[in-house]
């Protein structure tokens, strides 16, 4: 039974990391009908920059502040130079430009960086808080996912901001009738959901460690957890993470082992697809024909 | 004149719909648009907004906005109640509401335009957190005239209101909006398939035919013009 809560509470944190990453994702994909495929690897470039900023002797808060705010401006320069112009073209040239980015994002972290594994610090004391259950990484990664889907629903929830980004992903026309900036509204939504991605960069490298391929991983768990809960879900896709982050837990530490733990990933991915392919909290797509 | 269309071409690819147009409308004054299908008339409103690119002159209020882009003209004060409502459907009333208001500085006469815009459309007030998907289709082009209302537009541009509506919807409807025309100071173009009303509640009236202009007049004068109500009014 020990055991078992262990597992829960640790799944619940690194679920809370896939929870950022699967709302970056979905904040994309409202805007765009698209899934970014670079997302995660935008994610691990940022880490790199907070892993430089501290090795150069920054204090861990400043630069992880430091690098939210560049993801976020990243974010909103790759949306103006390089998605903007492919905006009217085929799907599929898009979904090719996402994964040029994420061969060129991952090829030159890895060039500037090198290929060899990091070490990344944790900004949490290193005694375990609640006994043996959960580490204060653990614990802090969970509080900070927390802080930052508590931030993100009050932004779009209560700002005339956030309110114009929801409209101009729904209904860019009517937006733009209202007066709506929609190519700025995409431009910000990038620079949001890059900026949501440094977070779990940042609260994941600790655990998985720092190098070029550390978000392969991740991107895919963040990926099922989007479509548990509906990729055009927000809220779904936060729970999608959590329960995610449980199920590869448990099912790794008792049923199939660590080393088939990604497969359970793309057996959710497969499964929803097949059995419930709007998610369990998503909207069914009925189109009139 | 508030509002000047000379020589306007405007086409849709390889589609030409305007050809030409020739169009002019006073301060203040209600001005319907008729024709028949495919004659141009939400093509005119597209072409005021920037929603179609244009060739030709585009006055509002004496200033130059042909090939602005669309928000930035409504940022002029220029509403547009489009063809198909417009709609925000996954968010509630009011949240369509604030959106109309998005565009303005002045946060204390926004509030009080909700109320304004309340007091036009009670049934809105009663469904103001209610999904304006799940409106009616008579709600909804209420909700679609108070949005525009909410930008406080000098004018409005209104493409078939009363589409789809039962004639006592329509009935109320164009009471307010003749209402909102007299009150808010408001000029409205007005786009309509159904004449005999839009000539009921217009002072002014153009009647244009494969994308040029044919006839203008008071509204009074094109009801009694023989060729109109042949082929508009239909008796």
């Amino acid at each position: 039974m020990d055991a078992l809560l262990h597992q829960v509470l640790a799944g619940l944190a690194t679920g809370g990391i896939y929870a950022s990453l699967a709302l970056a994702l979905v904040m994309i994909y409202q805007a765009t009908h698209l899934v970014n495929f670079a997302q995660g690897e935008l994610a691990m470039f940022t880490t790199y920059i907070a892993w430089s900023l501290i090795n150069a002797g920054m204090p861990y808060w400043p630069a992880f502040f430091l690098t939210v705010a560049f993801a976020f401006v990243l974010g909103v320069i790759i949306e103006r130079v390089i998605i903007r112009p492919v905006e009217q073209a085929p799907v599929l040239a898009v979904v090719v430009v996402f994964i040029a980015l994420l061969l060129i994002l991952n090829s030159v972290t890895g060039w500037i960086y090198t290929y060899t594994i990091k070490t990344f610090p944790s900004p949490f004391p290193a005694q375990p808080v609640f006994g043996k259950y959960l580490s204060s990484h653990e614990f802090g990664a969970i509080a900070v996912t927390l802080v930052v889907l508590a931030l993100l629903y009050a932004f779009f929830r209560f700002t005339p901001l956030g309110l114009a980004m929801r409209a101009a992903a729904q209904n860019p026309e009517s937006s733009r009738l209202v007066g709506i900036r929609v190519g700025w509204m995409l431009a910000l939504g990038w620079g949001l959901a890059a900026a949501v991605g440094a977070v779990a960069g940042m609260m994941v490298a600790p655990i998985v460690y720092l190098d070029p391929n550390m978000m392969g991983g991740v991107l895919l768990y963040a990926f099922a957890a989007a479509l548990v809960g509906g990729i055009d879900n927000p809220g779904g896709a936060v729970i999608g993470g959590f329960l995610v982050g449980v199920l590869e837990n448990v099912l790794g530490a008792f049923v199939i082992g660590n080393e088939l733990k990604l497969s359970v990933a793309l057996v959710i991915i497969i499964g929803v697809l097949l059995v419930k392919p709007s998610g369990f909290f998503g909207r069914v797509q009925v189109t009139r024909v | 004149m508030i509002l000047q269309l000379s020589g306007v071409h405007a086409a849709y690819g390889a589609t030409r719909v305007l050809h030409g147009m020739d169009f002019a409308m006073e301060e203040k004054s209600i001005t319907a648009l008729l024709g028949a299908n495919g004659a141009g008339k939400t093509t005119t409103l597209r072409a005021i907004c920037g929603m179609v690119r244009t060739e030709g002159e585009i006055r509002f209020a004496g200033q130059p906005i042909q090939n602005r882009r669309t928000e930035d003209i409504a940022r002029l004060g220029i509403a547009h109640v489009p063809d198909g409502r417009g709609t925000f459907l996954h968010l509630t009333t009011e949240e369509n509401l604030r959106l109309g208001a998005y565009a303005r500085k002045d946060r204390g006469a926004v509030a009080r335009d909700l109320d304004r815009v309340y007091a036009y459309f009670p049934r809105l007030k009663e469904r103001s957190q209610q999904q304006a998907g799940t409106l009616s289709g008579g709600e909804q082009q209420m909700l679609a005239v108070s949005r525009a209302l909410m930008l406080a537009p000098k004018l409005m541009l209104l493409d078939e209101p009363s589409f789809g509506l039962a004639p006592l919807v329509v009935r109320e409807l164009f009471s307010i909006l003749r209402a909102i025309n007299a009150e808010e100071r408001v000029s409205m173009l007005l786009v309509e398939q159904n004449a005999a009303m839009a000539l009921d509640l217009a002072d002014r009236a153009c009647v244009i035919e494969t994308g040029r202009m044919v006839l203008a007049g008071s509204a009074q004068e094109l009801k009694r013009d023989d060729a109109v109500r042949r082929s508009y009014l239909g008796y």
